[in-house]
């Protein structure tokens, strides 16, 4: 059965006169070699040209809002179970009175932690979410110099209620 | 007026050793440069203007990296080893002919630092010199990879030198001078030795590949083999001595190759213009470093063309097929000379 179209029969024939010289072998490879010298670079200039994404691309983590800006998270713990990488800490802590335009129910996370070098992006937070709560972005985890830095906590996680993101596409992918 | 000739050979030393690693600098980035063209990158392109300040950011680099000589190794040696390197290299520069005499009010500036009667004897003289900062480095470092890399090299120039004396040969015949600017006078118009010697220049490029320990000769250096070679235990700024060096001696083995065989600073039509003594100079000089740009291109070229020999097929190629055809090439040239001509 033939696979590919792009199969080449070896042969182990003796090499001719002119093929021991290897000059023309060698001019040959000297025409392939420059001809990509003038051929179109592959590389794309990272930080000021970004390679499109695709609207459903799992990046980095939010913890979404409510309408009303209130946080979603009730601190369940269902996103830490799923997590393959473990990556994922949380402390709850009671809703007291007063704050409830903070908060959408009586239990919330206090602190919540995602170790972006463990993730793996898999998105099982997302699926095991019962709240609504945690979405994967279109948005890339930022380098940085020490590796505490990537240890993001709700002050990264957390929308900003001023500049919501949309997350409507990845919703829709997981209805499919 | 007897120390003009003294000011003028040294500034025109000085000029020549500030080229010389001017251009090795930027040599560095050219390769690195030509390497990401012919792979479809871009290559280094944050440092200045088209990364036009590379070379500076590697030697500032080079500069501040930890100077590391190791406890078990033969120190003064170990120092000599990238200064001979360097300095044979910097030397051979002294015979090339860079341009046609320069007429400053009267005085003839001769473009060329020592126009020696056995200019090719010398530069032959100091390229195996430059053998000795290798093995010495290789050796002094006490380390098993250093040394098989410094005993690749040494061989490996040794076999080639025989060959590339030899195919110089048939270029000293046809011009019947041993001296560089002779040469270079005797290929006036489109007289190149190219044309009467192909085999002989053949023999040289492969040779002088071989001589400057690259592609695909550099197996003294070979990463998957012998880590780093011979500078394997080399740190900061000797290991930027040895690479630096490698640089200088290709411009020069470029420089050299145009001598020899593609007429220096001659080019066909440019002695009709009948220009000013000086303009014709500056211009033969142009020349002459564009046709030594494009060797250094051409050297790099080769390296991200063919893959590195092994090194059973670098002897042979050596003992069993330049050497043969380099003598060929001094009989056939010196039949045709006295039974032809």
């Amino acid at each position: 059965m033939k696979l590919t179209n792009r199969a080449v029969v070896v042969s182990k024939k003796e090499l001719t006169w002119s093929e021991k010289l290897y000059l023309p072998a060698i001019t040959q490879g000297l025409g392939i070699t420059i001809s990509h010298f003038f051929k179109k670079k592959a590389t794309v200039q990272y930080p000021e040209v970004e390679k499109p994404r695709t609207e459903i691309w799992r990046g980095r983590h939010v913890l979404k809002r409510d309408e009303e800006g209130r946080e979603n998270c009730t601190a369940c713990g269902l996103c830490a179970v799923a997590c393959p990488a473990e990556a994922i800490t949380m402390e709850a802590a009671e809703r007291k009175k007063g704050e409830e335009h903070l908060y959408r129910e009586e239990k919330y996370a206090a602190t919540y932690e995602i170790n972006m070098l463990r993730c793996i992006f898999c998105g099982l937070c997302e699926e095991a979410c019962p709240k609504d709560a945690i979405y994967l972005t279109d948005r890339l985890v930022s380098p940085e110099y020490e590796r505490q830095d990537f240890i993001y906590g709700k002050n990264k996680l957390v929308e900003k209620i001023d500049d919501r993101i949309d997350i409507e596409p990845r919703k829709k992918y997981h209805k499919l | 007026m007897e120390w003009l000739p003294l000011i003028d050979k040294s500034v025109l030393i000085l000029i020549i050793f500030l080229l010389s690693l001017g251009i090795a600098a930027y040599s560095t980035y050219a390769e690195r440069k030509v390497a990401a063209f012919l792979q479809d990158r871009i290559g280094p392109n944050r440092a200045g203007p088209f990364g036009l300040l590379q070379p500076i950011a590697d030697g500032v680099k080079m500069f501040m990296k930890e100077e590391i000589i190791p406890s078990a190794s033969d120190k003064f040696l170990f120092m000599l080893g990238p200064c001979i390197f360097m300095m044979t290299a910097l030397m051979t520069s002294a015979v090339i002919p860079w341009g046609k005499p320069l007429d400053i009010g009267g005085y003839q500036m001769n473009l060329q630092v020592a126009d020696i009667n056995i200019g090719v004897l010398y530069i032959v003289a100091t390229a195996s010199v430059g053998v000795y900062g290798i093995m010495l480095g290789g050796w002094a470092s006490n380390n098993k990879f250093s040394l098989l890399g410094a005993v690749r090299a040494s061989s490996q120039m040794i076999s080639y030198e025989l060959a590339m004396g030899l195919s110089i040969i048939g270029v000293l015949l046809i011009s019947n001078s041993l001296s560089l600017s002779d040469i270079v006078k005797g290929q006036e118009g489109f007289h190149w030795n190219i044309i009467y010697q192909p085999l002989g220049f053949l023999i040289f490029l492969i040779c002088a590949f071989a001589e400057c320990n690259r592609a695909p000769f550099d197996l003294a250096e070979c990463e998957t083999e012998l880590v780093g070679g011979y500078h394997t235990e080399y740190s900061s700024m000797k290991l930027g001595m040895f690479l630096f060096a490698e640089y200088v001696n290709m411009f020069i083995s470029s420089a050299l190759i145009v001598c020899l065989f593609f007429g220096g600073y001659n080019f066909p039509g440019i002695d009709n213009l009948d220009l000013p003594q000086n303009i014709a100079s500056i211009i033969s000089v142009v020349i002459f470093f564009a046709k030594t740009f494009f060797f250094i291109f051409f050297f790099m070229w080769i390296r991200w063309t063919i893959p590195r020999f092994r090194y059973d097929q670098l002897m042979k190629l050596g003992w069993q097929i330049l050497l043969p055809l380099s003598i060929f090439n001094v009989v056939a040239t010196a039949a045709w000379l006295t039974f032809v001509k």
